[in-house]
């Protein structure tokens, strides 16, 4: 059955080519199941130039991916940029997952092959660009040498190599083994931006046309010969281990085949999900639940509080901060975030085969290396004898930044000697995250004429660099715990940043899409509002004023009032509210307007935002980015909040841990101005802007100056003020 | 030992041993091997898992197989042989709604249900069809935008 299986499986992806849908491009990311990922053999009639591209002699053009494709649209982009400056046939262009390999994959600024924190693109950028200008000029010179002319004498266009003076051509699947034997030139020439014909361009994704037909491969869709399914249950308190288990009636079950118990978990494997989840269901599991069991959302915030007392480390200190307190019209305020999760809509999970002297893994990762020394560390093994095949990530949002879920299945996998896909349900995914940190930011500030005299900024919350990459945390930094509080966009004198780690009681914590600036340009953009009420100025001119060295962002912010209709007359209980971000090197302005009604409930009315993110290499997707981030943002202002009682986390699925559906999202219009600088990030912007950019919205309908998310509707029934 | 189960699935007769409370998503998937149909949820809140049985959106994460004995089942693998399914699938790529693409078999489902039973879908038709599909990457506005184009048949 199994062996049919595979076959038939097989046959039908290969229809699947023929047969797709509108296909301009075909992706053979499918052919990852079953198939290790390695690049392709860099003989055998192939021009292999580098650790990104691959030509063989039909011109085929296979672009090995960097960075993971987990819906942000990176590997349209990176392809875009690889096939510019090596002037490719687009339509030739087909993608790969890369393997785990640091040294040819490592993202240049972390040093590991890790996707994240909204800089693909302004990582790879000039990295990428060479690789493409040096395997262009490498196939010129092949042409030039067959020809017998100057190299300088030709040109490129679309995979072919012309010399107009003789009007020969020759196409770069010609050229392929002529080329690979050709010396790279040290400094290959760049294109002048002007000439571009692809960046820039909001060129159709090349990952979408297998996703309308279920042809589309995540880690979830991994099948293998032999194949096993297992679901699992963590000690559902943070720290706790398994006691003892009771599976005399779990295993008497059809379909059930083994219970695997761990330190802190229990699987159950079994022919199918189903038959996995009922054996789960009719174990007798006595939980040690250690000495967190007792541990409430409360105490996570008195301690907290508590700890955000201590003056923290300087992050940043410029003029007089003292001095520049003591004086003028002062104002002091406390902000406070939730812990979050990230619901990803792909749940966690893993499909591993342990053979005695290999380790083989399928999933979707943001960190192939990282998983593949810690499967390495689980499974006993030297790292080269794992195998890890990347997949599409059915959303990543920074939870597939932990190994945490590939460990554990390579430890049930260890059990038996057959493939095991392991899949946590909903539940397990939403209680055993690496949760958003409760933060909590105070700011002290002065006003004097008018204008920011005095900024005092004290961000207390969780470190997660430094659990993360421990040598990225300096003299008590966390350089992600201040990231766009330290770069506030505005002019302000005496300006003062200082960080207090405070690890919350028991709760793991991890990076959430929008990363330390969700919590800074919240806190930063509230006080601002609540500032030019308090200096009786209009909040755009307010900000403005105080943009003075700053034209990218004071020219967004001029676009974004006019295009919202900033100004304009608005029903009673109707508010816009604004939101200026620096964070991830782009300049983005927001205006959210809400309606809220008598008891409270809030209507999104419309959404106005204007980026400049540099060059943006696919408009399309750099749109697409910020009106999915808002909408991620928003839900988080509206209703994300992970609460924890006796040591457990209380939601655990979608009916308690709501989602923004799409009768509650409004209109959204994206602006993406035309600019010539180098690109900024883009993936985790528009989460940063939907949060203040609302509470603004709230405080100018209502008067209500909300201090917490999620928003608490209790607060803004009619006549009341905060 | 269970009776086998016999389905129609895509127009096709598919035969298989499997506990008849067992939802028609594990199935698919983990029977079948047909994993279009994604898991989300496992409730019903998600609409990750929707299939079309006789044509309507059906969560398949909560329908016992033994329910849909002798009914048509169809998935996102064939719903582009509906005019309605194919309409739509284009619609999403012309409008390039979809992000990371795992809730989108779940979205086109439903939005092909939605274009078969009502032609020219207004807002409201659209929030009441397309409520129960959570999107967590957030491409709402552009689901919207995609069912006025399959509606209208408009070119991109």
């Amino acid at each position: 059955m199994n062996a049919h299986h595979s076959i038939s499986r097989r046959a039908a992806l290969t229809g699947g080519l023929a047969t797709g849908f509108l296909l301009a491009f075909h992706l053979p990311l499918r052919a990852a199941v079953n198939e290790p990922v390695q690049p392709r053999d860099t003989t055998d009639g192939k021009f292999a130039p580098n650790a990104f591209i691959r030509v063989d002699e039909s011109g085929h053009t296979v672009l090995i991916m960097p960075q993971v494709e987990m819906g942000q649209g990176t590997y349209t982009s990176i392809s875009a940029v690889l096939a510019e400056e090596l002037d490719a046939d687009w339509s030739k262009v087909e993608v790969q997952h890369a393997p785990p390999d640091d040294k040819l994959y490592g993202n240049p600024t972390f040093g590991l092959q890790v996707t994240g924190n909204s800089n693909s693109i302004r990582a790879w950028w000039l990295p990428l660009r060479k690789a493409g200008a040096t395997a262009r000029a490498m196939l010129v010179q092949a042409a030039a040498a067959e020809w017998g002319v100057d190299p300088a004498s030709c040109t490129t266009a679309k995979g072919e190599v012309a010399h107009a003076a003789s009007g020969r051509r020759l196409a770069y699947g010609t050229l392929a083994l002529a080329a690979q034997g050709q010396t790279p030139p040290k400094d290959a020439a760049l294109k002048d931006p002007k000439d571009f014909v692809l960046i820039g361009q909001p060129l159709k994704r090349l990952d979408t046309p297998d996703k309308v037909n279920g042809k589309a491969i995540y880690g979830i869709d991994a099948i293998l010969p032999g194949m096993k399914f297992a679901t699992v249950a963590a000690c559902p308190v943070f720290g706790g281990k398994v006691g003892k288990v009771d599976d005399s009636a779990a295993v008497k079950l059809p379909g059930v085949r083994k219970v695997v118990v761990l330190e802190d978990m229990v699987a159950v494997i079994g022919d199918h999900m189903w038959a996995a989840k009922k054996g789960l269901e009719a174990l007798e599991i006595e939980w040690d639940e250690g000495p967190n069991a007792e541990i409430t959302t409360k105490d996570v915030w008195d301690d907290l509080r508590k700890a955000s007392r201590k003056d923290g480390a300087v992050a940043k200190s410029d003029g007089d901060i003292a001095k520049a307190l003591a004086s003028g019209d002062k104002f002091e305020a406390v902000y406070e975030l939730p812990f979050l999760a990230h619901a990803s809509m792909e749940p966690i999970n893993a499909t591993v085969h342990v053979k005695p002297d290999s380790c083989e893994i399928w999933t979707g990762t943001q960190i192939m290396t990282r998983v593949q020394s810690e499967a390495a560390k689980a499974a006993g093994l030297p790292i080269d004898k794992v195998i890890v095949n990347n997949h599409l990530l059915g959303g990543g949002f920074g939870r597939k930044l932990e190994p945490d879920m590939v460990v554990a299945a390579v430890k049930i996998a260890k059990q038996v000697d057959y493939p095991v896909k392991v899949v946590w349900t909903r539940e397990e995914d939403i209680q055993h995250d690496v949760y958003r940190p409760v933060y909590r930011d105070e700011i002290t500030a002065s006003l004097v004429d008018g204008k920011v005299a005095g900024w005092k900024y004290k961000v207390a919350g969780s470190a997660v660099l430094a659990r993360w990459l421990p040598p990225a945390f300096q003299k008590g930094i966390d350089i992600d715990a201040i990231d766009a509080a330290v770069d506030a966009p505005y002019d302000f004198a005496n300006f003062h940043v200082e960080y207090v780690r405070a690890e919350p009681l028991s709760v793991p914590t991890g990076f959430w899409r929008g990363v330390g600036p969700n919590n800074n340009v919240f806190a930063v953009e509230c006080a601002m509002d609540e500032l030019a009420r308090k200096a009786g100025k209009d909040p755009i001119a307010f900000r403005k004023s105080m943009l003075t060295k700053n034209p990218r962002m004071l020219a967004v912010l001029d676009q974004v009032a006019e295009k919202s209709g900033w100004g304009q007359k608005l029903p009673p209980r109707v508010g816009r509210g604004v939101c200026v971000q620096p964070s991830f090197a782009s300049f983005i302005a927001t205006v959210v307007e809400a309606e809220i009604d008598d008891i409270g409930a809030i209507t999104l009315r419309r959404i106005t935002s204007v980026v400049d993110t540099g060059i943006a290499v696919n408009p399309d997707t750099v749109k697409a980015q910020i009106e999915g981030g808002l909408i991620f943002g928003l839900t988080a202002a509206l209703y994300g909040e992970i609460t924890i009682d006796k040591g457990r986390v209380q939601q655990s699925n979608f009916h308690d841990y709501r989602m923004m559906r799409i009768n509650e999202t409004p209109k959204i219009e994206v602006i993406v101005v035309k600019s010539g600088e180098a690109p900024g990030g883009i993936g985790e912007a528009g989460v940063n802007a939907g949060p203040p950019a609302l509470r603004n919205a709230i405080y100018a309908a209502t008067g209500v100056a909300l201090r917490r998310l999620p928003i608490d509707r209790k607060l803004l029934a009619a006549g009341k003020k905060a | 030992m269970h009776m086998a189960t016999v389905l129609t699935i895509n127009g096709e007769t598919k035969s298989f041993d499997a506990p008849p409370e067992m939802p028609l998503l594990w199935v698919l998937r983990d029977i079948l091997g047909m994993t279009g149909t994604k898991f989300g949820c496992g409730i019903a809140q998600c609409g990750a898992c929707t299939v079309h049985v006789d044509g309507k959106a059906v969560r398949s994460c909560v329908l016992p197989v033994s329910a849909v004995e002798n009914r048509a089942v169809t998935t996102i693998e064939h719903v582009g042989s509906t005019p309605a399914g194919a309409k739509v699938q284009k619609a999403w790529l012309d409008a390039e709604v979809i992000q990371c693409g795992y809730c989108q078999s779940g979205q086109i489902m439903s939005a092909a249900a939605l274009l078969a039973a009502t032609p020219n879908p207004d807002d409201s038709d659209i929030d009441a069809a397309m409520a129960g599909n959570i999107c967590r990457c957030g491409t709402y506005v552009r689901i919207r935008e995609a069912i006025k184009q399959a509606a209208n048949g408009r070119q991109s």
